[in-house]
């Protein structure tokens, strides 16, 4: 039994690596922000555009054009946030907290076991960690639009892949029971259904995508298109106003940031949630405990059970 | 001709844009139920107000899926479907 060593909170080296740490959240957003500004072309008025593409793939060597755009290099910064957020929460973990953060850090990890031993059971308990990454990297990168910058998850194809991913794990599981099963399953209860069951299993995915993307999308829209009504309302009222203060929206104070709680801050954070919770749902509920335990049992392996 | 045939195909898709919005009305109102049944049960028990409001938002935002697919259908009709359409407008018309 060896004395625990605790790390001196006031020394030099710990508040080094905390500022490290904290630069490592900072400064990715930082940069995507410099790079926007950098890439984003002069215009006039009100744009609705998708993500600015930073760089293309012009040369014939690859059969398909690849895209580096917005949306990735945001996904990029938001994942070494969190991975930086992750690494201060945790830094000086000891038993006895000795700093305030490592309450936080537990809390996360105790709800996030929770949440998913009670939605996914206990066959699943060791997914808290993968639940609460989709969870996190969908509720900041909803979130980095409050920076001003483009949200990954208003791009079809940022969500539609995380989609696909967790269509394979549904259907990892799905096939436990065995692939005949399975399929004999499509043509329950009569096989008229199975033109339907087959879209059913494909439109899982579409809609946890679209839904996702769809709000996020929503809300960036209208809030492009009330600030752009409020900049044209605020020069035919305002126009008469002396000097710089007649070219100025003043009328774009205050409202926007309101309606921003709502469509930015609340949206991201319910749909990253919803997200989330769809995934344990539909993994855990299409897995085919009753031929999985046959199989298992056939090939002289212990039985499995969801408590 | 061409400039006529533009000012009808923007027309006719922003028509369009409108029409798949009035698939706004059906979340709306199952939302509206949703949320109405919620307020009952927590009337009845108030002591599980947690669990039926995160069911409740869960059911909601569940509802809300096909009134977001008239909204991006909506969308894709402003943004995208001009800049497909003219390409073949002016290949025909040509």
């Amino acid at each position: 039994m060896t004395e625990e060593r605790v790390p001196d909170v006031r020394s030099t080296r710990f508040r080094m690596v905390d500022y490290a740490l904290i630069a490592m959240m900072i400064l990715p957003i930082l940069a995507c922000v410099v790079l926007k500004v950098l890439f984003t072309p002069q215009s006039e008025g009100v744009a609705i555009a998708g993500a600015l593409v930073f760089w293309k793939n012009t040369a014939e060597l690859t059969p398909m054009t690849f895209y580096i755009s917005e949306s990735q290099v945001n996904t990029w910064a938001v994942m070494i946030s969190i991975f930086g957020l992750c690494l201060y929460l945790t830094h000086g973990l000891t038993a006895k907290a000795v700093c305030k953060r490592q309450l936080v850090a537990e809390w996360i990890v105790e709800k996030s076991e929770k949440l998913v031993k009670d939605n996914m059971g206990g066959f699943f308990a060791q997914w808290g960690p993968f639940i609460t990454a989709i969870m996190g990297l969908s509720a900041f990168s909803s979130l980095i639009c409050l920076v001003g910058l483009f949200s990954p998850t208003g791009d079809v194809n940022v969500t539609f892949g995380w989609a696909i991913l967790v269509f394979f794990l549904i259907m990892y599981f799905k096939f436990r029971g065995g692939f005949w099963k399975y399929f004999i399953g499509l043509f329950k209860p009569i096989p008229v259904f199975a033109p339907m069951n087959l879209i059913g299993e494909f439109a899982t995915p579409v809609s946890m995508a679209f839904r996702h993307y769809g709000n996020i999308l929503s809300g960036a829209v209208i809030a492009a298109l009330i600030g752009s009504a409020l900049t044209g309302l605020s020069k035919s009222l305002l126009g008469w106003l002396p000097g710089v203060f007649s070219d100025m929206p003043l009328l774009r104070v205050g409202l926007p940031a309101v309606l921003s709680v709502y469509f930015d801050v609340f949206s991201g954070v319910m749909q990253a949630f919803i997200f989330a919770m769809l995934t344990m749902l539909n993994i855990a509920g299409g897995v085919p405990w009753e031929d999985w335990n046959a199989r298992r049992v056939k090939h002289n392996k212990p039985a499995l059970t969801n408590d | 001709m061409l400039e006529l045939a533009m000012g009808i195909m923007l027309g006719l898709l922003g028509l369009g844009a409108g029409c798949a919005m009035i698939a706004g009305i059906g979340p709306g109102i199952g939302e509206g139920n949703a949320v109405a049944k919620a307020c009952e049960a927590i009337g009845r028990q108030p002591e599980c107000k947690s669990d039926v409001t995160s069911t409740m938002i869960m059911g909601c935002a569940i509802a809300e899926t096909t009134g977001l697919y008239g909204l991006i259908v909506a969308i894709l009709l402003i943004f995208v479907a001009p800049g497909t359409f003219t390409g073949i407008l002016k290949d025909a018309i040509k």
